[in-house]
């Protein structure tokens, strides 16, 4: 095989990064370009349009829908309060008068000749967009949204959950094959973004939430827990609207997986940093994972990115599949032929040196993934 | 078609699925068009790579090196062929980017509604709702909805030519009043096609000609007992190209490679199915299991007609990779683990179903793991195909002629077509299908999902190439037919399943074998049994089948049958297990004790497990 790309996640020291954070509908931008911006800034804001009431005058008022229009105490576009009458027909002979009252506050937005039909529109729900990362506002997207620069070290995870989060990092394990335990946080976790070791548990996240920890990054998670943090069995990936109270991102998978070296190093060197956690993952096509940006300034150059990219020998890999799974090694050959797997498949796989007992095992290219030395 | 060569001696053929990425090269022998070869490579419409055509070219590199045959000029796919260098004809489809994503609305959710699905589904679409006048949803129910789903597009239909315009104008005011914006780029118009009562086109296009990119064609129900999707399915397809597939990530660039329109990958393997039956004059089932969605396609005969139809459904989020983690969401833990012979732990099991989630391109290394994957891919047909069956339906609405001979016996009108005793051939494709060590695996697989009833032939897609032979048949049906036949569709074998309750043990049916060369041998099954005359992968046989008293294979209860079967590289297989019900001990040990047996009978493993 020509190339052999491999799933990696990014990890990066210093890389300059940019955020676009727009809006669901146009609004107004509220920042320039060049402007420094926080996580908590407001940049831009709209107002969502209102859900809309349908409203049958026609069958109300008895009347052929065509005279609809005429019907109305008020043009097409005025506002008026839920139970004012909005429309009204005589009855028979001329003699009674029939109301239709508006079923909630909005603005007539029209009236069908066709149907008979008015529509009304509540009124608009206010949504704002947040900086998300300390930086410099790089561009405008004009009634839309800003895309925010910023220069610093960023991870991403391999899955999460919760929405965006902010808070300075705090290391309470000293390694990352441990368990991130409720007794390693304490009243000082408030407000931080938790980094634990090789595994959480369901009752650690309790005591995190109970605490006020922003967001808490680890190796490993189970599949059993997860059911229990969220009310249900996740189905299709998609997350990061959930209200958890903190953003939970894994850097390595489900079960109990030490950290990865690069990562923990990483997140070890900027304790006390400010960081901005997305817990938002969407496993389908044009996917997205969760991520961790450290905003570090602009005088620190850029690094090239070292993870990624093709498999060759003496390349470090991580074995994502039993019966393996989680081992780490270096790439020691990469046979051409295809080899039968104790399933009888015949796949294209490479020979893997384990980093710990040295051994050496045959693994199907597809259960590999690179990472950074 | 413009930029197709009249005289073609290689193809090459791509399909973009949500997880790999397919290459066949075709090449023009003495003997015919046949397979060369074929190579694959992960998608990559995702970061960091976000261009779809990375992936192609990869897979296509991997050609190039087991051919030993030069097909890339750079970035590009060399046209034409020139002396042994490049490919006279390029064609691809995809499902990647998520595939295309619709909603339909009809007037009666039943009636239109329905009509607008399957034209929806016939094009390859996922139908991410069905809207209608009469769904129970409220007007600001139905107006959120359109907002939070963000389709690709929309179907609007309603009503029959010369009828209701009135309703068909208050379904596009809704569309006008929720003014829906499309999934991928937000700079452009979403597309709208309105294939409903042709006195209503001028209604709607004033509701939502500004508002939307709107197309108009022939209704899709002319009139309540006559669909015609035709026009609607055409008008999807080109939708699809001009709109979606021009804003997802490097779609444009792959476009440009090829002179025939890319297809979605269900559209092409639905185009297939529906060959087949026309060839061979069976009822065909047909289903592509694929990382993110199931997709289940059936030809069947109308009942109380002579006339047949297609029907093709997609569970979206069902299958065996960026779903996987949901088929055991619907499915359960216990259905999925019914089918594994030995004891598992569940929280292990959750963890592994999640990690293949997250890093779809796994492949299993173990026998055990093996054998979960393929009891998890039972649950998702299973499923799929208790959806395609809910949808698979005659038309509703319409008035049936019925005279006092048939009135006992006429199907009602909006019954599901899908009849298990009719159905002559299954057809499965789909990486686990496919790439199934043994062949028996597969057989299997599907014995225990679709779970079909009588005399059934099964067959797989050798190698997963279904859908670059449907594309291909539209410019070409010489090559997709000979290439199809000889080195796509393996028959797997036949299998003859009685009907009716037993008691384990209990005679059940004796098969008499009549090979072509005249040699006969007869063969028996005890009821719970699962017996397997192997197959040589060749000639016809005919069989005479004697079902005991109380069971029916088709003729009925205790009537013998006679049918041609192939017997395919598996062979036949007397399963006896039980139809209404198939049940499987509800004791572990001993379901663990009869799914080791069955195993052991078709030699499913290499070991016991």
């Amino acid at each position: 095989m020509g190339h052999s790309y491999t799933p990696g996640l990014r990890v990066t020291e210093s890389a300059r990064l940019e955020r676009e954070r727009r809006l669901p509908l146009r609004g107004d931008v509220l920042v320039r370009v060049g402007d420094v911006v926080e996580p908590g800034t407001v940049v831009a804001r709209t107002e969502l349009p209102g859900n809309v009431q349908i409203v049958n005058l026609a069958a109300k008022l008895s009347i052929d829908p065509a005279k609809a229009v005429d019907s109305l105490l008020q043009p097409v576009g005025s506002t008026v309060a839920a139970d004012e009458p909005i429309a009204f027909a005589k009855g028979l002979f001329g003699f009674g008068r029939t109301e239709v009252k508006a079923p909630c506050s909005g603005v007539i937005e029209s009236v069908s000749p066709v149907t008979g039909q008015l529509v009304l529109r509540e009124p608009p729900i206010p949504v704002e967009v947040t900086a998300y990362v300390s930086g410099r506002v790089a561009r405008v997207l004009e009634g839309e949204g800003v895309v925010v620069e910023t220069r610093g070290a960023f991870l991403q995870g391999i899955f999460g959950v919760g929405g965006e989060a902010c808070g300075a990092i705090a290391v309470p394990v000293n390694t990352p094959d441990a368990e991130l335990q409720p007794a390693d946080l304490g009243a000082e976790h408030r407000g931080r973004v938790v980094v634990g070791g090789a595994y959480v548990s369901y009752d650690t996240l309790m005591r995190a939430r109970d605490i006020g920890v922003a967001a808490v990054i680890v190796g490993g998670f189970d599949d059993g827990d997860l059911k229990r943090l969220l009310g249900r069995d996740l189905g299709v990936a998609i997350t990061g609207a959930e209200q958890l109270g903190f953003s939970l991102v894994l850097t390595e998978g489900f079960g109990r997986i030490p950290m990865a070296q690069r990562t923990w190093k990483l997140l070890k060197q900027h304790v006390g940093r400010e960081a901005s956690v997305s817990g938002a993952t969407q496993i389908r096509a044009g996917v997205m994972r969760p991520e961790v940006v450290i905003p570090i300034g602009d005088d620190v150059p850029e690094r090239a990115e070292e993870s990624g990219g093709g498999l060759e020998v003496g390349a470090m890999v991580r074995v994502i599949r039993e019966p393996w799974f989680g081992r780490i090694g270096r790439v020691a050959a990469l046979p051409a032929e295809l080899a039968a797997l104790e399933t009888e498949a015949l796949v294209r796989v490479l020979e893997i040196e384990f980093a710990d007992d040295r051994e050496r095992r045959i693994v199907p290219r597809a259960n590999v993934e690179r990472i950074a030395p | 078609m413009s930029g197709i060569p009249a005289d073609i001696r290689s193809i090459l053929a791509t399909d973009c699925g949500s997880t790999t990425t397919k290459a066949i090269l075709i090449e023009r022998g003495p003997d015919g068009y046949r397979l060369r070869v074929r190579g694959e490579a992960p998608t990559t419409v995702e970061a960091p790579f976000e261009d779809v055509t990375r992936g192609v070219l990869n897979a296509v590199r991997e050609v190039e090196e087991l051919c030993g045959r030069k097909l890339l000029d750079g970035d590009r796919i060399r046209t034409p062929q020139v002396g042994d260098e490049g490919v006279d004809l390029y064609v691809s489809t995809s499902s990647a980017g998520g595939g295309l994503q619709m909603m339909v609305t009809g007037l009666v959710k039943q009636m239109t509604g329905e009509s607008a699905q399957r034209a929806a589904l016939g094009a390859g679409a996922i139908v991410m709702d069905v809207m209608a006048l009469n769904d129970g949803r409220r007007p600001h129910e139905k107006i959120q909805l359109l907002r939070q789903l963000r389709p690709d597009m929309i179907l609007l239909s309603g009503g029959t030519d010369g009828g209701d315009v009135k309703r068909v104008a208050e379904m596009a005011e809704l569309l006008a009043a929720a003014d829906p914006k499309a999934r991928l780029g937000a700079g452009y118009e979403l597309p709208v096609i309105y294939a409903g009562n042709r006195d209503a086109a001028e209604v709607v296009r004033g509701s939502l000609g500004e508002r939307t990119a709107l197309k108009t064609v022939a209704n899709l129900r002319p009139q309540a007992e006559r669909e015609h999707l035709g026009p609607a399915r055409d008008a999807i397809h080109d939708l699809f190209m001009e709109h979606v597939m021009a804003h997802a990530p490097g779609y444009k660039k792959l476009m440009t490679w090829s002179p025939v329109p890319i297809m979605p990958t269900p559209g092409a393997v639905g185009l297939i199915i529906e060959k087949i039956a026309k060839r061979d004059r069976m009822a065909v089932l047909g289903v592509d299991i694929g990382g993110a969605t199931t997709d289940v396609f059936s030809v069947f005969r109308v009942p109380g007609t002579e006339e047949t139809m297609f029907n093709r459904t997609v569970s979206a989020n069902l299958g065996m990779s960026y779903s996987i983690s949901n088929v055991m969401a619907e499915a359960g833990l216990t259905n999925i683990l019914r089918w594994v012979p030995f004891p598992v732990n569940e929280l292990d099991l959750r963890n592994r179903i999640k990690n293949k989630m997250i890093r779809p391109t796994s492949i299993p290394q173990t026998l055990e793991d093996l054998v979960i994957e393929q009891a998890i891919c039972r649950e998702a047909l299973r499923l799929s195909f208790v959806q395609h069956r809910a949808l698979a339906v005659g038309l509703k609405g319409k008035q049936q002629a019925r005279d006092i001979s048939d009135a006992m016996s006429q199907t009602a009108s909006g019954e599901s077509l899908v009849n298990l005793v009719d159905l002559g051939l299954v057809v499965g494709s789909g990486g686990v299908l496919s790439h199934a060590p043994r062949r028996a695996q597969s057989l299997l697989m599907m014995l225990d999902a679709f779970l079909p009833e009588g005399v059934t032939e099964l067959a797989v897609d050798s190698i997963f190439m279904t859908p670059q032979l449907g594309v291909l048949s539209t410019v070409h049906e010489q090559a997709a037919t000979e290439v199809f036949e000889r080195d796509c569709l393996i028959v797997l074998g036949a299998c003859v399943a009685p009907i009716g309750p037993g008691k384990p043990g209990q005679p059940c049916v004796t098969v008499e074998v009549k090979t072509a060369s005249g040699s006969t041998a007869t063969h028996r099954a005890a009821y719970g049994d699962l017996v397997l005359v192997p197959g040589d992968g060749g000639e016809r046989w005919t069989l005479t089948v004697t079902p005991e008293r109380g069971f029916d294979v088709g003729a009925g209860r205790g009537k013998p049958l006679v049918r041609d079967v192939r017997p395919g590289v598996v062979g036949l297989v007397l399963d006896a297990r039980g139809r209404q019900p198939f049940a499987l001990p509800a004791d572990d040990a001993a379901r663990i004790d009869r799914l080791r047996a069955w195993n052991r009978a078709l030699a499913l493993y290499p070991k016991e497990l």
